[in-house]
């Protein structure tokens, strides 16, 4: 087929194209997940029976808007990594701000504990489950954003893979936070990060082999 | 703003909007651009010029949904065309690697350039290898001109059917392009 008809093959009966699609595919794919990330909540651990009164605890709101401010700037990130042409910029820095935050947070109260106070702190009861159980809350949204991402047209692939694991990283913490007892910054900064990073990292390594276009 | 910027933008929104006659217009001359980008940098593979400028078209057609007009076409464009460009690359070193040089040397009279912008790998042929209810709509809307509405009651398809018949299979065209890479 020479090029000039290939030309008017695709200008024929060419539809409208659907406007800002790549905000609103990936803004489906977080609401199509996170109510699965909610029922898996539900029915494998449960919420803590505690959750109303930890809600007036300034440590229970860090444990839940750090990881939703990442999945916040993940998303600008994604949807920008998702249309070609289109520089990140400022989102990394909106990735790297409430990390940053959580990190100097531990370092505060690690120094300022007596040194046999600083291992609880930062291993706490749950450290053996919390990356793990992260990894799988964001599970659901990690899964949706890659089936949208690969309806659009993601030209760093192993980036935007990232990206959207940071997205699904987020806010399966922060589902993840209404079950967890821990409250420390230590902790948070070790264990929830590293829950955050298995997507992450999942993302980066499947995006180059889902998402070629 | 260049000129070109300015009256293929104009055009590629109007087309975006359902204006098939500027879409058209667009695609012909955003082929001349790209035909021009790509001869430059793949100077040493001319035959593969046509090629990957007709995956290019197929693939922004595809992808035109991730255009938004707060952003330059030209940017748009660049990385569509780099990437397809590096993709073409990374295949041929890949297959290169397996090749004794000497052939490429050897045939180096063998082909001439008169039909150096006829595509080496015809889409026509590779239509003809989708599934019925992908190639259908994609002959009956796209080459002959019939409606949606016409087609469906031709095909006994419903009318979605044939919408998303003509998406998945100029999409699987698309892919097809992609791993027919001489």
């Amino acid at each position: 087929m020479k090029t000039d008809d290939l030309v008017a093959m695709l200008a024929t009966g060419a539809a409208p194209a659907p406007r800002r699609a790549a905000g609103r595919r990936l803004a489906l794919a977080v609401l199509a997940g996170v109510p699965l990330s909610f029922a898996i909540l539900l029915t494998e651990y449960g919420v803590r029976r505690d959750l109303v009164q930890a809600m007036f605890w300034p440590m229970f709101w860090v444990k839940v808007l750090f990881p939703l401010c990442i999945a916040a700037a993940a998303f600008v990130a994604v949807q920008r990594l998702a249309r070609p042409g289109v520089p990140v910029r400022r989102a990394w820095i909106g990735i790297a701000v409430p990390l940053l935050v959580v990190w100097v947070l531990a370092a505060m109260s690690w120094f300022n504990a007596p040194p046999e106070e600083r291992m609880p702190l930062l291993m706490g009861e749950s450290w053996r489950i919390c990356a793990v159980s992260i990894g799988l809350m964001a599970l659901p949204v990690f899964a949706a954003a890659l089936v949208a991402l690969r309806g659009l047209a993601p030209t760093r692939p192993a980036l935007a893979g990232a990206a959207a694991g940071g997205l699904a990283g987020g806010v399966g913490a922060a589902v993840y936070a209404l079950h967890c007892m821990e409250l420390t910054a230590p902790f948070l900064a070790v264990w929830y990060v590293s829950g955050i990073a298995v997507p992450v990292v999942l993302g980066a390594v499947l995006g180059p082999r889902l998402l070629r276009w | 703003m260049s000129d070109a910027e300015a009256a293929l933008r104009s055009l590629f929104l109007r087309g975006l909007a359902g204006d098939a006659a500027a879409y058209r217009e667009f695609l012909q001359k955003l082929s001349a651009h790209l035909r021009a980008f790509l001869g430059k940098r793949l100077f040493g593979w001319p035959d593969e010029v046509e090629d990957l400028v007709q995956e290019c078209l197929l693939a922004m057609h595809n992808q035109r949904h991730t255009y938004q007009s707060d952003q330059p076409l030209t940017a748009w464009v660049h990385a569509i065309a780099r990437y397809k460009m590096i993709d073409l690359l990374r295949a041929k070193s890949a297959r290169e690697a397996l090749h004794d040089p000497l052939d490429d040397d050897l045939a180096v009279f063998a082909e001439s350039a008169i039909d150096a912008s006829d595509a080496r790998r015809d889409i026509g042929g590779l239509l003809q290898t989708l599934p019925e209810r992908q190639r259908l709509p994609i002959v009956h809307v796209k080459l002959e001109g019939l409606s949606v509405a016409e087609t469906a009651s031709l095909t006994g398809m419903s009318e979605s059917a044939v919408k998303v018949g003509i998406h998945r299979g100029l999409k699987a065209l698309a892919a097809r392009l992609r791993s027919k890479t001489p």
